[in-house]
């Protein structure tokens, strides 16, 4: 983290400017117009007014790992970069992070590492565990991501793929294909985050009505609400309440 | 158009006599198929006792054949993972908790389990905490494996059954009220233990049940298991072979009745299940009867690890230590209420600035997790159920997803009903287990 630098406001208060770890902790992951930088009540600062920096906890950043990835890590991508031919091409970043390994797939090549990932022998991810999207509103310009939980069965393995499209080309192609349980799940993903799944079978909303305009679980789609009166206080709805953050 | 198209007119001593002939009965007549030509599209739901809340299905009929079937859900949609990114972690407990509503401990582990993994704290939950989850979430296997006995039957025709599944099913709910003040939507299991300690009462009354319930599946049992009307309803009846499971990603009991002794608590153990002992009830037939007979072999399962997580309960803490993790207070049984304790209302009040401080950030604030993404999957009554949770570094979720068994599993309905009669869509269904509340979230 580099220091602080201060600068003067109309007051002439030294007033600190955000410290980087505040706000661009960001590791990719990590939106910056996320109000998660901000300390209570609106504080720029670190929010410790402890006087000496003891309640500041050190702000961690992900960042692709290096090989060795450790554990049965290694073995999934050198099998994988065996099996695909294309795998320096088609894999932009890998990383470990909580014991967890995340491929970052080129959103056009999704459906051919899945094929890979669950045919070759070595790899055998039987059962897509889950297919969710999340929406890096402001962090990537790729901000729509849509992450691949794989299963494999035979030798109890779990490893999350993950693509990223934007929402002006919000294509990728389906995995129905090689994993018919994705259908629903992909159409989860379509009516939340607006992602099109290309080849899909019938990509029609599934949670939302029919006619619903928008895609809800985007970071800039409201959460809506109406004030409701409680022991004589207006408490307004979650949206519009004081963020500590 | 004079009527002597379709009927000629003659005059008799009587009257006037019509002789009719119909426009299109040659058609008819010439070799159509009125049984296997008429298909008839046939709306089940929203609302039908049948389909386990507003589950609707559209079935195309061909007779009593059902061609097609597709299912329709989102009438239970309520936003919660939307809901959870506007409220801070810990009160994410109180909204996932009302997901699947029949196994709510298993929505709150899950997420406490995968908040634990975003903060790195998994080595800090006391051993005390743990097995209490263990146990909680044991007994709420088999209430929800009752409340399954207990509507499948009742849909297949046996009343009586139903009756006597949400009886025993009121007696784990006791004991849940007793340990958590709730007999649903307990949000008891909190990141970074649980809410508050199991009382001696409850002991007891988990010992008394451990004895019980024997009895009553040998009951069960008896009622259902030799019964021909049973048999013939469920024996052979919406057939899902292990292939077809993996395939659609179908888990739990109804992937273990096609014989893949699949179970996380076994494969990809959490919460210490390596240590009990217990099996993976299997069946090889893959039909309802198979996953009749797991999920009644289930509960003895969850009955042994009940016993053997009451054993172990050692007196403990039931939080983590880190204060700045862990609820402030001790709650305590007030007049109006479970509540903050009056110990720690006095001391923050009277005493101590610096807790009333500590308290206030902990409670309106909540504390901050570090950014990055998780996945945690556990076995629920209905199969894996998993928890994706993104974390920007803030004191709120940035996303959670759940993987619902009930959403995913309800994709194989088709694939068990097509073909066959459409009184067996119910016992397909059934036997699949879904909940709706936790299908739609």
């Amino acid at each position: 983290m580099s220091a602080p630098q201060d600068r003067t406001d109309d007051g002439g208060v030294p007033v600190p400017v955000t410290p980087a770890g505040a706000t661009g902790g960001a590791p990719a992951e990590l939106p910056p117009s996320s109000p998660a930088g901000r300390g209570m009540f609106g504080d720029q600062g670190t929010g410790d007014v402890s006087g000496y920096g003891g309640l500041v906890r050190p702000q961690r950043s992900i960042e692709a790992a290096t090989r060795p990835y450790g554990g049965y890590f290694d073995e999934v991508t050198d099998a994988l970069e065996e099996a695909y031919p294309a795998f320096g091409e088609a894999i932009e970043k890998v990383v470990v992070d909580r014991g967890e390994l995340t491929l970052h797939i080129r959103p056009e090549r999704i459906a051919e590492v899945c094929q890979v990932m669950r045919d070759d022998l070595s790899l055998r991810f039987e059962l897509l565990s889950s297919v969710s999207g999340v929406d890096y509103l402001g962090a990537d310009a790729r901000r729509l991501h849509v992450v691949y939980q794989l299963t494999s069965m035979t030798y109890r393995r779990q490893v999350r793929l993950e693509t990223a499209v934007s929402v002006e080309e919000p294509h990728l192609p389906s995995v129905t294909s090689v994993y018919p349980t994705a259908d629903w799940q992909e159409r989860e993903t379509y009516d939340m985050f607006g992602v099109v799944f290309d080849g899909h079978p019938g990509l029609t909303r599934i949670l939302m009505p029919d006619d619903w305009e928008g895609h809800p679980q985007r970071k800039d789609y409201p959460l809506g609400g109406v004030p409701v009166e409680y022991k004589g206080a207006e408490i307004p709805p979650p949206d519009r309440r004081r963020s500590y953050q | 158009m004079s009527a002597s198209n379709y009927a000629t007119e003659r005059e008799t001593a009587e009257g006037k006599v019509f002789t009719v002939t119909g426009g299109d009965w040659d058609v008819v007549l010439s070799g159509t198929d009125p049984i296997n030509d008429e298909r008839i599209v046939v709306n089940m739901g929203p609302q039908h006792p049948s389909t386990h809340g507003v589950l609707r299905l559209v079935l195309e009929l061909e007779g009593e054949t059902v061609r097609e079937l597709r299912s329709v859900v989102g009438y239970l949609h309520t936003g919660i993972e939307k809901n959870m990114e506007f409220r801070n972690w810990v009160q994410g407990s109180a909204f996932v908790t009302r997901m699947d509503y029949l196994a709510p401990l298993f929505n709150e582990t899950a997420y406490a389990l995968a908040v634990e993994k975003l903060l790195g704290i998994e080595e800090q939950i006391t051993e005390r905490a743990t097995t209490i989850r263990v146990l909680m979430m044991e007994l709420n296997r088999i209430s929800s494996h009752l409340v399954w006995v207990a509507t499948t039957a009742m849909e297949l025709g046996a009343i009586n059954m139903m009756l006597y599944g949400f009886r025993e099913r009121e007696y784990v709910l006791e004991i849940f009220e007793l340990i958590t003040g709730l007999r649903m939507n307990h949000a008891y299991v909190r990141p970074g233990g649980v809410a508050q300690d199991v009382p001696d009462e409850a002991i007891a009354k988990i010992r008394d049940f451990l004895k019980l319930m024997p009895k009553k599946l040998a009951e069960y049992e008896k009622m259902l298991s030799g019964q021909p009307i049973w048999l013939e309803r469920t024996q052979n009846v919406g057939v899902l072979d292990a292939t077809g499971c993996l395939a659609l990603g179908v888990t739990g009991p109804v992937l273990r009745s096609a014989g893949l002794a699949w179970d996380l608590r076994k494969t990809m153990p959490y919460c210490g299940y390596e240590t009990y002992e217990f099996d993976v009830p299997t069946h090889t037939d893959g039909d309802v009867w198979g996953r009749y007979l797991v999920r009644l072999a289930e509960i003895r399962e969850s009955l042994k690890l009940v016993e053997q997580a009451v054993d172990r309960l050692r007196p403990g803490p039931v939080m983590v230590a880190d204060r700045k993790i862990a609820w402030p207070a001790q709650l305590a049984i007030g007049v109006d209420g479970m509540g903050n304790s009056l110990e720690h209302v006095a001391k923050i009040m009277g005493q101590s600035m610096e807790s009333l401080i500590h308290h206030f950030k902990l409670v309106t604030e909540g504390f901050r997790v570090p950014p990055g993404q998780v996945y945690v999957g556990i076995e629920a009554p209905r199969g894996e159920l998993g928890v994706h949770a993104v974390s920007d570094g803030g004191t709120r979720p940035y996303r959670v997803h759940y993987r619902e068994p009930s959403f995913v599993n309800l994709q194989a309905l088709p694939a068990m009903a097509e073909g066959g009669l459409i009184a067996d869509v119910i016992a397909g269904g059934a036997s699949l287990d879904p909940v709706m509340g936790g299908c739609d979230r």
